[in-house]
C-alpha cells in the first residue's frame, strides 16, 4: 500500500501555527518579490482570489474582503516542512518527498494494519506536533493514493481527512467521481487528447485498451493506466541529492549597464556555491542565464544563456563567480534592458569523493577560504563577508514588505510569551 | 581509463591496483600503544540532549513580563516549549488567548481549566467557551542569562 500525505495549505498553515489569529481568515501568500499569489487558505479561494493573481491589480479586493496579504518565508516554510518529513519517517522507512509540502509513503509487509487507524494516527501527529494539518490518502498504488488524497482533501467532515481505497468498489467510486484532470500526470495536453476520444473522469482512461494507449502515448501513460487500475506500475522514488543548483531572480527595475549585472551574477554564484557546499556537492559546470523583460513587447528582447564547463569540479565561490561573471560579460549586450538573470550549476559530483585530474585541480587555499567564510556568515547570518564584486549595501533586496518573523531559526525572532 | 583528447597526445589515469586483503588500523599502528582511553570513549555532554527530547516537536520562545517570575520565568527568559507533551494539570504551558500568546500553569479544577500567574499581584484567568482558546505547547526548559 501506498500513502500520499499533503498539508493543507501549507504556507498559510505555517503561518497560522505562529500567528493564531488567522486561524479561519482569508490569506495569502504572495511569490519571491512580492509579486503575485502563489497560495491561500481555503477561505481566500471561497472569495475567488484567483491563484496567481498578480497582487498590485489584486491589492484593493483583497482590502476590501479582508484577506490578509504576506510575503513568502521560506526560512519557516522550510523548517516546517523537514519537521513533517521526519515525523512521516516514524511512520514508514520508505519515504518520497515529493515537494515542499507532500510525500509518498510506501507500507511493505504493513499487511496486519489498519489503514485508517494508521492514517488518522499519521494526521493526529502531525497536526499535534507542528500544527500543521494534513490530508491523507492510502491505496494500492501511487496514483490511486494521489486520488484517495484528493477525496481526503474535498470532504473534510466525512472523511475526517483520512481517506482509504482498498476494495474494488471503492476504487470505481473514486475514478468514477475524479475528472481527468485532476489526475496526477495528466498535463492539459493529454486531457485534451483523451477528451477527444470521449474521455471525462479517471474512469473513462481505464477503459481504453492498453495497445492503444501504448500506441498513442508513451510508457509513462500506460504506467498511470495501469496504476489506476490498482496494480503497481509507478515505484516510490528514492531520495536523490539535486541534480542541479539554480539561482534565478528577476530584477526589481531594469539593468542596462554591465557593472549591475556583473554585481547580480557575483550573487547569484556565491549563493549557488553555498548550496553546493551544504550538500557536499562539486560542480563541472555553470550556466549564466540573462533575460529581457518578456512583457516589454515595445523593446528589443535579448535571451541568452552561455554553459561553462570546468576540468575540475568545483565549489568554491571564487572559482564559481569568475567564471559566471566572465559568462556573463561575454553574452552581454549593450542597449538593451535586462530583467532578468541567473547562475544555474550542475554536472554535480559528491565533493570528497570525484575522480582526480592529476593536471588541474582547484586551488587548494580555497577550501580553508570557504570554511572560513561559511563559519562567519553562518555565525553573523545577513551575509558579513562577501566578496568584493557583491554590492555591499544590498543583501537580496528582494522585496518582501509583508513578512512575517522567521520564528524557527532566527534567536531574533521567536514568539514573545507574557 | 581514458580522460583527456587533445590533438596531439591522449591522456589515461592509471587502473588502480585491487586492494582487498589490506586491513585498516583505525588507531594506527606507527608507534607505542594505542591511547588507554581509546575503549572509554563517551559523547561530549550537549545541552540539546539534555533540553531536547523530541527535536521534531520543539519550538522556543521568549519571555515577555513578570507574570510568571515565581516560577523562575523572567523577563527575557527564553522557554524550551514541546507540542509533543499532553498538556496537565500544574504543567507550565505557552497558550494563545483572545489574540495573544501567553504562559501560565495549568490548573484542571472542578469548574474548568485555569491559568495560573505565579506573581501575587496578577489574577488567575479562567477560561470560558468565549475565550479564543489554544494550548500551544508544554514548557520544558527555561534558560536564563545570569
Amino acid at each position: 500500500m501506498y500513502a500520499l500525505v499533503d498539508c493543507n495549505n501549507f504556507y498559510a498553515s505555517c503561518e497560522r501555527v505562529f500567528n493564531p489569529s488567522l486561524r479561519q481568515k482569508p490569506i495569502a501568500i504572495l511569490s519571491n518579490n512580492d509579486g503575485c499569489v502563489i497560495s491561500m487558505s481555503d477561505e481566500a479561494k471561497a472569495l475567488g482570489l484567483p491563484f496567481g493573481a498578480p497582487i498590485f491589480k489584486w491589492e484593493a479586493f483583497c482590502k476590501k474582503n479582508n484577506i490578509k496579504v504576506l510575503s513568502s518565508n521560506y526560512p519557516l516554510y522550510g523548517d516546517m516542512s523537514s519537521r513533517v518529513m521526519s515525523i512521516l519517517q516514524q511512520f514508514s522507512p520508505d519515504v518520497e518527498v515529493y515537494s515542499i509540502d507532500e510525500a509518498f509513503l510506501e507500507f511493505k509487509g504493513f499487511e496486519a494494519y489498519n489503514f485508517d487507524d494508521y492514517g488518522t494516527q499519521i494526521r493526529k501527529r502531525i497536526l499535534k506536533w507542528t500544527g500543521i494539518p494534513t490530508s491523507v490518502g492510502i491505496a494500492p498504488t501511487k496514483a490511486l493514493s494521489k486520488v484517495a488524497n484528493k477525496i481526503a482533501r474535498k470532504f473534510p467532515n466525512e472523511t475526517k481527512g483520512v481517506y482509504i481505497i482498498d476494495s474494488e468498489e471503492k476504487r470505481l467510486k473514486a475514478l468514477k467521481w475524479i475528472l481527468l484532470g485532476d489526475v496526477w500526470g495528466i498535463g492539459r495536453g493529454l486531457q485534451k487528447q483523451l477528451a477527444e476520444k470521449g474521455c471525462k473522469k479517471a474512469f473513462d482512461f481505464t477503459q481504453l485498451s492498453d495497445d492503444w494507449v501504448r500506441k498513442n502515448f508513451s510508457i509513462t501513460e500506460w504506467k498511470l493506466k495501469k496504476d489506476l487500475e490498482g496494480i503497481s506500475k509507478i515505484t516510490l522514488d528514492e531520495v536523490k541529492s539535486k541534480k542541479a543548483i539554480a539561482t534565478t531572480r528577476s530584477f526589481e527595475n531594469t539593468f542596462s549597464d554591465i557593472e549591475n549585472i556583473k554585481e547580480r551574477i557575483s550573487t547569484f554564484a556565491t549563493s549557488c556555491a553555498e548550496k553546493l557546499r551544504k550538500q557536499e556537492s562539486s560542480c563541472y559546470m555553470i550556466i549564466v542565464i540573462l533575460s529581457s523583460d518578456r512583457h516589454k513587447k515595445d523593446l528589443e528582447q535579448h535571451r541568452v544563456s552561455k554553459t561553462v564547463k570546468l576540468s575540475y569540479p568545483t565549489d568554491s565561490t571564487l572559482t564559481i563567480c569568475k567564471y559566471a561573471v566572465k559568462a556573463a560579460t561575454s553574452i552581454f549586450k549593450k542597449g538593451i534592458e535586462y530583467k532578468r538573470a541567473g547562475v544555474i550549476v550542475t554536472g554535480l559530483v559528491p565533493t570528497y569523493n570525484h575522480q582526480l585530474n592529476i593536471f588541474e585541480q582547484e586551488n587548494p587555499k580555497h577550501k580553508p577560504l570557504m570554511l572560513a567564510i561559511d563559519g562567519i556568515n553562518e555565525k553573523y547570518k545577513d551575509y558579513k563577508i562577501k566578496l568584493g564584486n557583491q554590492d555591499l549595501e544590498r543583501t537580496w533586496k528582494m522585496r518582501q514588505e509583508r513578512l512575517s518573523p522567521r520564528y524557527t531559526t532566527n534567536i531574533n525572532d521567536i514568539l514573545k510569551v507574557k | 581509463m581514458l580522460l583527456h583528447t587533445s590533438k596531439t597526445l591522449t591522456f589515461f589515469t592509471p587502473e588502480f591496483a585491487d586492494y582487498s586483503g589490506a586491513i585498516f588500523f583505525d588507531t594506527g599502528i606507527s608507534a607505542g600503544f594505542p591511547s588507554p582511553a581509546e575503549d572509554f570513549k563517551e559523547e561530549r555532554l550537549s545541552l540539546d540532549n539534555i533540553l531536547v527530547k523530541n527535536k521534531l516537536a520543539t519550538f522556543y520562545a521568549r519571555v515577555s513580563g513578570q507574570s510568571m517570575i515565581d516560577a523562575g520565568l523572567d523577563d527575557n527568559d527564553l522557554l524550551v516549549i514541546d507540542r509533543s507533551l499532553e498538556p496537565e494539570h500544574n504543567r507550565i504551558a505557552v497558550c494563545f488567548l483572545d489574540g495573544e500568546f501567553t504562559v501560565k500553569r495549568l490548573r484542571v479544577e472542578k469548574d474548568g481549566v485555569w491559568l495560573q500567574p505565579e506573581n501575587s499581584k496578577y489574577q488567575p484567568i479562567k477560561i470560558t467557551e468565549e475565550n479564543d482558546f489554544v494550548i500551544w505547547g508544554i514548557v520544558t526548559n527555561v534558560i536564563k542569562k545570569v
